[in-house]
């Protein structure tokens, strides 16, 4: 074994290119939740998606994941500076989802169990960027992770993906979400660092 | 030389800042073999997840006490350089093989031979270790010292090397420095880069046969022999070190 050069390494070598700046790559996966962790039982779990019209498409557990899960591995990156690296999930595109809505808004503001809420641009939800996720690393999502099921857009800081979703509310301007609203940026890119507004 | 250099684990001693972007390092090295002015070694770094780096650093001292000086100029992109500039701390551990080159080197000499050094930016490292040399030797063998560096504040060593200059004795080394950027007050000429006709000027005459050490980026090294040669030195016993891709 070489001797080990004190401080060699942190930040002068081998820095991962799937690492954004000011991120540190983490093997455990940190819990940070704004409030109390609700507790959703799989039979009253139902997703909506409420549009312009009015109208609100819905779905209940079983029809949900019917739509069509999927296995997906992509890296998380945290606002409190850490970032897991290819992380295995299960969910549904919402790409899925939103065949089965009609929308001419251009904003979603995604509603949780528990009242949390974050926004996100539509098309950075398209295109397979975004999930609504029930299994990480091979397990069902526990519920201090956001289960039973959570919304993951791995392209944006963390916050952005909301634990114990409940729905998507179609909106026509970008309005702050609960974070947004507490000085966190609108956007939240971690390869720019958006992290503050 | 050395046939089998070994890798010595190495203690941090003291550092203190050379200039802005360069750092001086002693190393304490408890069964360094001693090396000669001129030589250098390789440096090894190892991260805890057992990434390695090595690279090779001309050692600014000599003799046989069991630690060595190196001067380290800061390579922006660099992995390691960066590293033993700004994080590198005293009681830190890395390791050093060492001592290497047998060519790049110089003795105390009875024969007296002129030498000519010809430095260009932090290529004055081992370039330095022959200045130090000789005063420790009190050695009478002329030296001259032609340092092409971009300003004043780019200048390694500085107080020996205006030791040096001050010194009206037989021993001392006699300094003309070329500053490509920027020139201080009084300096005997303006600020430029070094040419043909600077350098016929500030070396010894190929008349008086000396042995010439050349230490700088490949570039530098590259166009100083080529006019070395069109200003009538015999090149082929001219000890040159280059570091840098090409």
């Amino acid at each position: 074994m070489a001797l080990i050069t004190r401080g060699f390494g942190s930040k002068t070598h081998g820095r991962d290119t799937r690492l954004p700046p000011g991120q540190t790559q983490v093997d455990d996966w940190p819990v940070l939740t704004a409030g109390a962790t609700p507790e959703i039982a799989q039979e009253i779990w139902e997703f909506t998606v409420g549009t312009e019209d009015g109208k609100t498409v819905r779905w209940d557990w079983d029809s949900f994941r019917a739509l069509g899960l999927e296995d997906f591995t992509v890296d998380i990156h945290c606002v409190t500076h850490w970032s897991r690296l290819g992380m295995p999930w299960r969910g549904v595109s919402l790409d899925r989802v939103f065949e089965h809505v009609e929308t001419s808004y251009d904003f979603v503001m995604a509603h949780s169990y528990g009242g949390y809420t974050t926004n996100v641009p539509l098309e950075e939800l398209l295109d397979g960027q975004a999930w609504i996720a029930f299994e990480a690393d091979g397990e069902p999502l526990e519920a201090e992770h956001g289960g039973p099921a959570r919304l993951v857009v791995p392209h944006l800081y963390f916050w952005k993906s909301a634990k114990w979703v409940q729905g998507l509310e179609m909106i026509a301007q970008d309005e702050p979400g609960f974070w947004e609203e507490r000085g966190y940026s609108l956007h939240g890119d971690p390869w720019t660092e958006e992290r503050y507004s | 030389m050395i046939a089998h250099a070994a890798w010595h684990v190495a203690t941090v001693s003291a550092t203190h800042p050379e200039t802005p972007s360069a750092r001086r390092i002693v190393l304490d090295i408890p069964d360094w073999p001693g090396n000669l002015a001129g030589q250098h070694v390789d440096v090894r770094l190892t991260a805890e997840d057992g990434y390695q780096a090595s690279r090779s650093y001309s050692i600014a001292s000599s003799g046989d006490a069991p630690s060595i000086e190196l001067a380290v100029d800061r390579v922006a992109s660099g992995e390691v350089s960066p590293y033993l500039v700004d994080d590198l701390m005293v009681g830190d551990q890395l390791e050093v093989r060492g001592p290497l080159g047998g060519w790049f080197v110089w003795r105390p000499d009875p024969a007296h031979r002129p030498v000519q050094l010809i430095a260009g930016g932090s290529g004055v490292v081992p370039i330095a270790a022959i200045v130090r040399a000789h005063r420790a030797a009190l050695d009478v063998t002329p030296l001259r010292l032609l340092y092409a560096v971009r300003t004043p504040d780019d200048v390694f060593f500085r107080s020996e090397l205006d030791r040096e200059a001050a010194d009206p004795g037989p021993t001392a080394v006699h300094v003309d420095y070329v500053f490509s950027r920027r020139a201080p007050d009084g300096a005997p000429r303006p600020a430029g880069r070094l040419t043909r006709e600077l350098l016929g000027e500030l070396v010894l005459p190929p008349q008086q046969n000396p042995l010439v050490f050349v230490c700088g980026s490949t570039p530098f090294v590259e166009r100083v022999l080529g006019w070395l040669k069109e200003l009538g030195h015999e090149v082929d016993d001219v000890r040159a070190e280059r570091f840098g891709g090409a």
